[in-house]
């Protein structure tokens, strides 16, 4: 019934210590990876450092959803995957909807300096 | 406003609040406010003269039962109906008399804030708590549940809903409200062009309300996904289980966008940020296109529900299982991924340049395939079916043909070089009230008329009802013809007084049709007096007045407490159908105590005091916000504390109701 707390269906994974112990060893290195590299003065190239940076951020998303989050294909019946998937693309459509369509509005609209460019 | 700060003391206790706030020099709205206080103090006298109040906090307030909340929902629904209608008709009025160098009788400033509050009014507080009502009382019953997953949350969102209406309604006797457009674009929103307390009115409305709408979404969410009854698998859920699934995920989306929006504009008021102003590189357009990728979604939102509705009626009137279940539920499917890539034909007169505007014209395009793909469904359904012309069944096909014609302008208007030529005029308003009257409205009107009985256990009465039928149907059509010749013609929305006479016979004949829509709601309120008066003439003893096919009609009308004493098994789509089918017989022994959630005061209080804190920080009554604000979490972390949520139903309560259904179903055979 609806005041779940008391009987929690209990069909998905809690964790171990070994999973914890993991994801936690695995989150320090990624985390450690891009201070050292900033630190040491990154790459030559300023946007490789950023790539590098970011790609570890972005790893350590994926680190924390199966150790800490445990999510995985077929937690709660794959919902938990469906939705992260829905969500993804969702936001891929946001996110790159919208600097695709304000950079046109950009180049388009606003007022520049020396007179209008095409698109 | 000019608001002549006095002294320090009076402005600390009142922020910007003076006597002058109070538009008592507004003949309009000082009628307009009597009216409504005298109408309050019956009303409150009434109730304290029955002793009704503390029934009405015992029994609906604070009640965590979905079908109660549900009934609650729709009361808001049809009340802010009446005023979302009553801006509407000023409107229409305004507009037929401005001609020939009249100024018609609303000064601009009050008409703009008309128009304002009509399109806010009718989308976020009518047509939202409408659906969510529906789904919220129909969804727990298809799926055999006893309620929703969260049932403490469910009350609070609806009293967070109800607060955002609170606000929008104080604003016409305390202040004024926005003078923006229904989604206050920036720069007119912004503290430069509107520095008075409108703009915070429709900030604080839609953000308080949000917060309600956004969690109902995830209760919503989690009860179709957890609570399904045995044997109901995603592909035997009803339909309007469906497209009420596909709504949520909706709403869980794409409402937070909202909240983002409305939080980067109250920052740009509040603290002079900029985020939406042209200096220090803000743009106003962000705004735009932040508020139309919640925007678009918001509009499936309202309509997918209706498309659930559309499906239960047709197929139950025309006795006949719903023709092509699995493309139904692909279609709804479809419309939800499609609904978050289409938001820029909202503004493709903005400048963003022929790639982009063929991108998102192709896709509007290709969003009518799957709408259209429900209509023949719709119609093979009634294909050598036994149709029943009831009213559930009138509105549906009502709404067929009214929503075939809206879809076609909107396609119409998805060709981006056509939509140069009818952006902003009242040819874009002739459609999205096509699509939203023919669609929507049609559809809770559908669904009201076809779950009344399960709800109240009587049936609402055929004679009122086609009335307010008919005169919707036929006013919705010359209300709205009249707006696509004129818009054709390039008058744009939101004028308030004309120069070329020869407009103004079009906007008489809109006139006309605004005034037969007045008789249409109008006759829906006396069909439900009518009804309950004739209640036991209407009466449903069997619990399945229409032959329904699923299990909301498989409980008594009105359901007990606890839906049902047994929870269901579910072998086939169409379970109580396939039930029926297969000569099913109610148990009438074994019954067990029931497990149930307790009702609680907390949503109302919390509720309560987001108002209090809106309206704080709309005056700039900076005491009050605190107080407001750190009450909220008082009260909700005290919540956490309360451990007695829930209680058994004794195993007599269940025994004597299902006896007295025994009883009942006994006397109609």
């Amino acid at each position: 019934m609806s005041t779940d707390d008391m009987h929690h269906a209990d069909n998905h994974d809690h964790g171990s210590v070994r999973s914890y112990t993991t994801g936690f060893i695995l989150s320090v290195i990624l985390t450690a990876i891009p201070f050292i590299l900033v630190m040491a003065g990154g790459f030559s190239s300023r946007m490789l450092t950023v790539m590098v940076v970011l790609g570890m951020a972005v790893i350590q998303i994926v680190v924390h959803m199966i150790y800490f989050l445990h999510m995985n294909s077929k937690s709660e019946k794959g919902w938990t995957l469906i939705s992260l998937v829905f969500t993804i693309v969702v936001l891929f459509i946001m996110l790159s909807g919208s600097v695709w369509v304000m950079y046109h509005m950009n180049t388009n609209m606003m007022p520049m300096p020396q007179g209008m460019t095409g698109q | 406003m000019t608001t002549p700060v006095s002294d320090p003391a009076t402005s600390f206790l009142f922020g910007r609040l003076t006597l002058e706030s109070l538009p008592l020099h507004e003949p309009i709205l000082v009628a307009t406010f009597a009216m409504v206080a005298l109408g309050g103090i019956t009303l409150v006298a009434a109730l304290t003269y029955f002793r009704l109040w503390g029934y009405l906090w015992s029994q609906w307030f604070t009640s965590v039962d979905h079908k109660k909340i549900g009934i609650m929902y729709m009361i808001l629904g049809v009340i802010m109906l009446l005023r979302g209608f009553a801006d509407a008709i000023m409107m229409r009025l305004q507009q037929a008399m401005a001609f020939n160098g009249s100024e018609g009788y609303l000064p601009a400033h009050h008409y703009d804030q008309v128009f304002t509050a009509h399109g806010v009014i009718m989308i976020f507080f009518v047509a939202m708590p409408m659906v969510t009502g529906l789904m919220n009382y129909v969804v727990p019953l298809q799926i055999g549940a006893r309620d929703v997953s969260f049932p403490f949350l469910n009350n609070f969102s609806f009293w967070m809903t109800a607060g955002g209406a609170i606000i929008v309604m104080m604003s016409l006797f305390i202040g004024e409200f926005a003078m923006t457009g229904w989604l206050a674009m920036p720069p007119l929103s912004g503290a430069e062009a509107n520095p008075g307390v409108g703009v915070d009115y429709y900030i604080w409305g839609l953000q308080v309300a949000g917060v309600g709408t956004t969690l109902s979404g995830i209760n919503l969410l989690v009860t179709i996904i957890k609570m399904r009854a045995p044997g109901m698998t995603m592909m035997r859920m009803p339909i309007f289980t469906w497209t009420s699934l596909c709504t949520n995920v909706l709403i869980v989306a794409s409402f937070p966008v909202l909240t983002a929006v409305m939080v980067l504009l109250t920052l740009d008021r509040y603290i002079g940020t900029h985020f939406f102003t042209n200096d220090m590189g803000g743009n106003p357009m962000m705004y735009t296109n932040l508020i139309w990728i919640w925007g678009h979604p918001e509009v499936y939102i309202l309509i997918l529900p209706a498309f659930g509705i559309f499906s239960e009626v047709t197929s139950a009137f025309s006795g006949k299982r719903l023709f092509g279940y699995t493309s139904m539920v692909y279609a709804t499917v479809c419309i939800t991924i499609l609904s978050y890539l289409v938001w820029l034909h909202h503004f493709f007169t903005m400048g963003s340049g022929a790639s982009v505007n063929s991108f998102f014209g192709i896709t509007t395009m290709i969003i009518s395939i799957p709408t259209g793909a429900k209509l023949f469904n719709w119609l093979f359904t009634m294909y050598r079916g036994r149709i029943r012309f009831d009213l559930p069944m009138m509105w549906t096909i009502a709404f067929m043909i009214t929503f075939t014609v809206g879809g076609m302008t909107g396609v119409l208007l998805a060709v981006p070089p056509a939509d140069f030529v009818l952006h902003n005029s009242l040819f874009l308003i002739a459609h999205f009230h096509n699509v939203i009257i023919g669609g929507v409205l049609f559809g809770l009107f559908a669904g009201m008329n076809y779950w009344f009985p399960k709800a109240f256990g009587f049936k609402l009465d055929e004679f009122w009802g086609k009335i307010s039928f008919w005169f919707w149907v036929a006013g919705y059509w010359f209300a709205f013809t009249p707006l696509y010749v004129l818009g054709l013609m390039g008058v744009t929305r939101r004028m308030r007084v004309f120069d070329d006479p020869s407009l103004q016979i079009w906007f008489l004949i809109a006139a006309f049709g605004a005034g037969l829509v007045a008789i249409g709601i109008a006759a829906f309120l006396i069909q439900i007096a009518v009804s309950v008066r004739d209640r036991k003439k209407n009466r449903d003893v069997t619990g399945d007045p229409w032959q329904g096919r699923t299990l909301e009609w498989a409980t008594s009308s009105p359901p007990p407490d606890y839906n049902f004493a047994f929870t269901p098994v579910v072998y086939d789509i169409d379970a109580w159908h396939d039930m029926k089918t297969h000569g099913y017989e109610r148990p009438l022994s074994g019954y067990e105590a029931i497990h149930m959630p307790k009702n609680t005061g907390a949503g109302v209080i919390i509720a309560g005091l987001s108002v209090a804190l809106g309206f704080a920080l709309i005056w700039y009554i900076w005491w009050l916000a605190v107080v407001s604000f750190v009450g909220i979490l008082a009260v909700a972390i005290g919540h956490t504390f309360n451990t007695k949520r829930d209680f058994y139903i004794p195993v007599e309560t269940v025994i004597d109701s299902e006896a007295k259904r025994t009883k009942l179903i006994e006397s109609g055979a």
